[in-house]
């Protein structure tokens, strides 16, 4: 071994030359000599590591009766999460840790003790496994003639139209797969375009589900808010889906410092605006309302919107602002939608344009 | 600096006429108020100017009521630390004795909320469950749902609620410091703010049932300590699986 670092090229065997014979040949190293471990030549030793791998097991059998302790052994009784008195989650939290903690341990102990065993006490002496013999030329041939034989038979350079048809085939057949794949989106994207919202639907709290006065919004207060129609869908009919689409965020701002297009003057009602909650990026609720700066943040990815601009979005991802819902005041002095969002709320999809300019077609 | 201050206290020049019906529910005696003059003069009349009607360096304490000096005082965000993008939290300056004559004080500028009646900061007569829908609604996005808090834009941040006093919990709701948001009475009721307040308060008493909580933070500290700890595990184990024994 010690010859081959010796820095010559015909001795070192890293560097393959012409003509080099056998004998010049980088001599087979073989292994390095077998090295006993302690436990091989120590009878004491090997009796340590037989203790200890036997206590590995004590281990792992303690674990699993860890777990019918915390099974058995823990009752979990009085309601949980009571204000005054956490004893029912704190024997909740003990039960949780027994169990994890028992089929952690009966798991462990099984499998670190199988290495360890392994590793000190069953054999450690070297196999060698021999390479396959390199393939013979004549076997190379044999492969050649096969081919060249296919190739002949077949007549596939005799009869081009054949050749071509495959061809032809084989280019048309993974098409129908392609076209499979359309059926994993969304067949109809209208349900995206329309909300609840529509012409005198009440805004109404999110959970209680009450209407709300415009002078109850005061100054600095802001609501979230649903439509009053959703409370009359149960799970069944799509409650999630709509609210999903239809939830919106209600606050008063100081007129004087409210940037109103002309064709959104009469959207608000004396500074209360409504804005949907869904980010226009890819959907995540915008409810961070910081009420001195009047910024809406999305926590998902941090894209800011300017409330005294009509939602501008002046940082993050988004790409626009989010959709101002048309509000005003019924006879009764409670907020009403004075028409469904004037475009489709939430993140960007295949149909949105057209659905826009839909939208606009059918509020002028 | 100016910005800062104002962003600050801003809000208090908000009066609500929901909230003005509680303001007489306190009541106060003539010396408090007379304390709470001195005190004012000493402490806060710099920024917010010898009759609490603003200064450059300090909003306008016109109707910002008891509650709000409560708050503001009870827990040491006012007088404020230092300018910055938020007044922190820190050991107040004040005792409850001073801080109730300064309250007493503020609120002869103008009608503003007073401070909740003990009643609704009974938490054995909450309903958490009810409290937990409302908070999820109106509070989980900046305070985490789990009440751990979280950060806002341009170094602003929403506090911790853990450990936050019934009374302080509720006069943040009703006068909106800093950048919060006002939740008025015609918003959340009294009655719904006393549920999201038993609702803090289980979450507070009761322990995490999955063992560590790690802060509540979610993926940012949960992943924190997979990507470190984990992986060093995962690293000593093949260490120890690939080394000759002895």
């Amino acid at each position: 071994m010690g010859s081959h670092s010796d820095g010559t090229p015909h001795q070192s065997g890293t560097v393959a030359t012409t003509g080099t014979t056998e004998m010049e040949r980088f001599p087979d190293p073989g292994l390095p000599p077998h090295r006993p471990r302690l436990t091989d030549v120590e009878s004491k030793a090997a009796k340590r590591a037989e203790r200890q791998v036997s206590l590995l097991f004590l281990i792992s059998i303690l674990g699993s009766v860890m777990f019918f302790v915390g099974y058995f052994g823990v009752r979990v009784e009085g309601p949980l999460y009571d204000v005054t008195n956490p004893t029912a989650t704190d024997a909740l939290r003990l039960q949780n840790l027994l169990l994890g903690l028992g089929i952690a341990l009966a798991m462990f102990g099984i499998g670190i003790g199988v290495v360890h065993w392994a590793r000190t006490l069953m054999p450690d002496h070297e196999l060698v496994e021999s390479r396959h013999a390199v393939r013979t030329e004549e076997q190379r041939a044999d492969a050649q003639s096969i081919l060249t034989t296919v190739y002949d038979e077949s007549g596939i350079k005799r009869r081009p139209l054949l050749r071509n048809t495959l061809i032809g085939a084989a280019v048309v057949a993974p098409l129908p797969f392609i076209g499979l794949l359309k059926d994993l989106g969304p067949t109809n994207l209208d349900p995206l375009k329309e909300t609840l919202w529509d012409e005198g639907v009440r805004l109404v709290r999110d959970p209680s589900g009450t209407p709300i006065k415009a002078s109850d919004v005061t100054l600095g207060s802001t609501f979230h808010v649903v439509p009053e129609n959703l409370n009359e869908l149960s799970h069944h009919e799509g409650y999630l889906d709509e609210k999903a689409k239809a939830v919106v965020l209600l606050m008063r701002l100081d007129p004087e410092s409210v940037n109103v297009s002309p064709d959104r003057a009469d959207w608000n009602v004396d500074g209360i605006f409504a804005y949907s909650k869904v980010c226009t990026h890819v959907g995540c609720p915008v409810a961070l309302y910081e009420q001195q700066t009047h910024h809406l943040l999305c926590p998902c990815h941090q894209s800011t919107f300017d409330l005294t601009n009509e939602c501008e979005v002046i940082f993050g991802p988004a790409a626009r602002p989010l959709p101002q819902l048309p509000i005003t005041v019924d006879a009764d002095g409670y907020l009403v939608a004075r028409s469904d969002f004037h475009e489709p709320v939430g993140p960007t999809y295949s149909q949105r344009g057209t659905h826009v300019e839909e939208m606009q077609g059918e509020a002028n | 600096m100016v910005l800062a201050l104002l962003l600050t206290g801003g809000l208090y020049a908000v009066a609500t006429t929901t909230n003005e019906a509680k303001a007489q529910t306190e009541t106060y005696t003539a010396q408090d108020i007379e304390e709470g003059q001195k005190l004012f003069l000493a402490n806060c009349s710099t920024c917010h100017g010898m009759e609490g009607a603003g200064t450059p360096s300090g909003p306008s304490l016109v109707g910002v009521g008891a509650a709000a000096v409560d708050f503001q005082v009870g827990t040491g965000r006012m007088p404020m630390q230092a300018n910055g993008p938020q007044a922190p939290q820190k050991a107040p300056q004040f005792d409850a004795e001073e801080t109730q004559q300064l309250a007493a004080y503020v609120a002869t500028f103008g009608a503003g909320p007073g401070v909740p009646e003990e009643e609704y900061l009974d938490v054995t007569q909450g309903n958490a469950a009810n409290g937990a829908k409302v908070f999820l609604a109106n509070c989980a996005m900046c305070h985490n749902a789990a009440g751990a808090g979280g950060a806002l834009t341009r170094g602003k941040y929403a506090p911790e609620l853990m450990g936050v006093e019934e009374n302080h919990i509720y006069e943040a709701m009703v006068t909106g410091p800093q950048n919060m948001p006002v939740f008025n009475d015609a918003n959340i009721t009294p009655e719904e703010k006393r549920d999201v307040i038993t609702y803090l308060k289980t979450l507070e008493t009761n322990p995490s049932p999955g063992g560590f909580s790690l802060g509540s933070l979610g993926p940012v500290s949960e992943g924190l300590f997979v990507w470190t700890i984990g992986l060093a595990v995962i690293i000593g184990f093949t260490v120890w699986l690939t080394s000759r024994s002895a």
